[in-house]
């Protein structure tokens, strides 16, 4: 445990991943750093959504292996290098310590707002009731939604919705957020509210690694910037370099294409 | 604008309908001739009806249908829920498992099933249970086990829990795969991901087809009569093959029946109405 300090929070080694004939992520090698907030760029189809998804094991590697805080997502470490693949109930105790937010929510729709926010603390973590309503009701005011405890999801905006779903995972009190294209589905003039709570929690020291196609916001919010292209890292380094001094070929075409899209 | 307010008024009207007035005529007459019917035709026998629907032998046999129905309907459930599971799982011989069984109860006429189970012991004298090739563990004479209520019950089971397996099976794939995935990076492990995320709304899905079914049983209930075991129907039958009333004894049954399912029917849309909690559809 005391040399949990010196493990990145999320690192990734030569992490591939094939659907069928289809190569998405190849051999990608990714550390981040505890408290860094690292946004990953790229066109659609590229691999970055598979590769937040590796990180919390909701997708296997075809190859590779990756630690959160050392610890190997998926596997017992048996012996030196030798892994040992785990049953998913283990799995999904690891899960606890990353967060995730989803393009499209995916909030509980036949529990409350509340309920989707206690749920996990009161069935995995074993909380008490009163205690996760306290901590519910402070992550809620935290995203501005006091009001709507008791509302249905389907009550909601997708803002508020997505604001929910940011509170729930901050529930399970991770140690890495994983933010999947958390403004995609939403109207334009919801985009704001969502990336401010984000803001908010980058601010709070969390690791977080962010997909996005909001490349403003990953220029403030970021630590680091990574641009991928056909499964693999064409860029990495500072917002300021990458997004608005690429060396890349590749990563000033896609700039310029988004910049286009945004000015249309 | 100023120009469409000072034009003539337009006047709206709605389409012309000549069916319909004509199928209200229709239906008019007919309920007309079967109220008339039910009035003046003498072999109705509303006498002996209003004699036997609440004797004490008939509402016994009413009695014995419930209890049929309720056994089957719950053991029912739960072999659908296992049936649906089994064919959702990951592992292949639970799937075929499932997918036999269920192959066989489409297979094979209701009528069939209760009687082929009934005369179980023809096939199988003994019923015997330990492991292969070893000499039995435990061993009864099958004719104990299965009797007529054991057979009626097994039948109706049988063919209740497949159709469920498959409506259950619908309804848990009609769940967004987004909400696994939400449950499963929350850290829930599959058990609790089942539990509380997906079955909940699974079932929402499946009420009323599985609704439907449960008040199917009630009435297929009728069948174990094949069999001869005492419910309802049996009953009814009993009583006219001594008294000649056919039709009035077997009035008493279907009015039993409809009365019964309506009542059903109103529990449904009370249950469809809870489960629909956060969902405007």
């Amino acid at each position: 445990m005391s040399t949990q300090l010196t493990h990145p929070a999320v690192s990734c080694l030569e992490v591939s991943k094939s659907f069928a004939d289809l190569e998405v992520l190849r051999a990608i090698s990714l550390d981040v750093a505890q408290g860094e907030v690292v946004s990953i760029l790229g066109p659609s189809g590229s691999g970055k959504s598979t590769l937040l998804r590796c990180m919390n094991r909701l997708e296997q590697p075809t190859r590779g292996l990756i630690r959160i805080h050392g610890d190997p997502m998926g596997y017992l470490e048996e012996a030196p290098g030798r892994f040992r693949e785990l049953p998913e109930r283990d799995v999904a105790r690891q899960r606890r310590q990353i967060g995730m937010v989803f393009q499209r929510f995916n909030l509980f729709p036949h529990m409350s707002v509340l309920e989707n926010i206690i749920e996990a603390p009161l069935r995995v973590l074993g909380s008490g009731k009163a205690e996760a309503t306290e901590k519910a009701l402070d992550l809620l005011a935290r995203v501005g939604l006091s009001a709507k405890r008791d509302a249905y999801p389907e009550q909601l905006s997708g803002g508020q919705q997505q604001r929910v779903a940011i509170a729930r995972a901050l529930a399970m009190e991770p140690r890495v957020m994983l933010f999947d294209e958390p403004t995609s589905a939403l109207d334009p003039e919801l985009v704001g509210e969502v990336l401010d709570v984000i803001s908010d929690v980058s601010r709070s020291g969390m690791t977080m690694v962010i997909v996005t196609h909001e490349i403003s916001f990953a220029r403030d919010v970021s630590d680091r910037v990574v641009f991928i292209d056909n499964g693999s890292i064409v860029e990495m380094g500072p917002p300021q370099q990458v997004i608005d001094h690429p060396q890349e070929e590749r990563t000033r075409t896609f700039l310029s294409r988004v910049k286009q899209a945004e000015l249309a | 604008m100023t120009m469409q307010s000072t034009a003539t008024p337009v006047q709206l009207l709605p389409r012309r309908d000549y069916v319909t007035p004509v199928l209200w005529v229709v239906l008019f007459f007919m309920v007309l001739g079967v109220v008339i019917n039910l009035f003046t035709n003498p072999r109705w026998r509303w006498d002996v009806v209003s004699q036997y629907i609440v004797s004490e032998q008939i509402l016994a046999g009413l009695a014995t249908t419930l209890w049929l129905t309720a056994l089957s309907g719950i053991v029912g459930i739960a072999i659908g829920l296992v049936t649906a599971a089994m064919r959702l799982s990951k592992r292949a011989p639970l799937r075929m498992i499932a997918s036999v069984y269920i192959a066989l109860s489409r297979a094979i006429p209701a009528l069939v099933l209760i009687l082929f189970i009934y005369f179980f012991a023809a096939l199988v004298p003994n019923i015997e249970i330990g492991l292969p090739f070893l000499p039995p563990l435990i061993s009864v004479p099958t004719n104990s086990v299965i009797t007529q209520f054991a057979a009626a019950v097994i039948g109706l089971t049988f063919i209740l829990g497949a159709h469920l397996g498959e409506i259950f099976r619908g309804g848990v794939l009609s769940v967004d795969k987004g909400q696994q995935e939400a449950a499963r990076a929350l850290g829930m492990p599959p058990s609790t991901t089942q539990l509380r995320v997906i079955l909940p709304q699974a079932i929402r899905v499946s009420t009323p087809a599985g609704a439907n079914d449960l008040i199917s049983l009630f009435k297929n209930t009728s069948l174990v009569s094949i069999i001869g075991y005492t419910e309802l129907l049996t009953t009814v039958q009993s009583i006219y093959a001594r008294t000649y009333e056919t039709i009035p004894l077997l009035l008493v049954a279907c009015i039993w029946y409809m009365a019964l399912t309506l009542l059903a029917m109103g529990a449904q849309r009370l249950l469809e109405r809870r489960m629909s909690r956060g969902f405007s559809r």
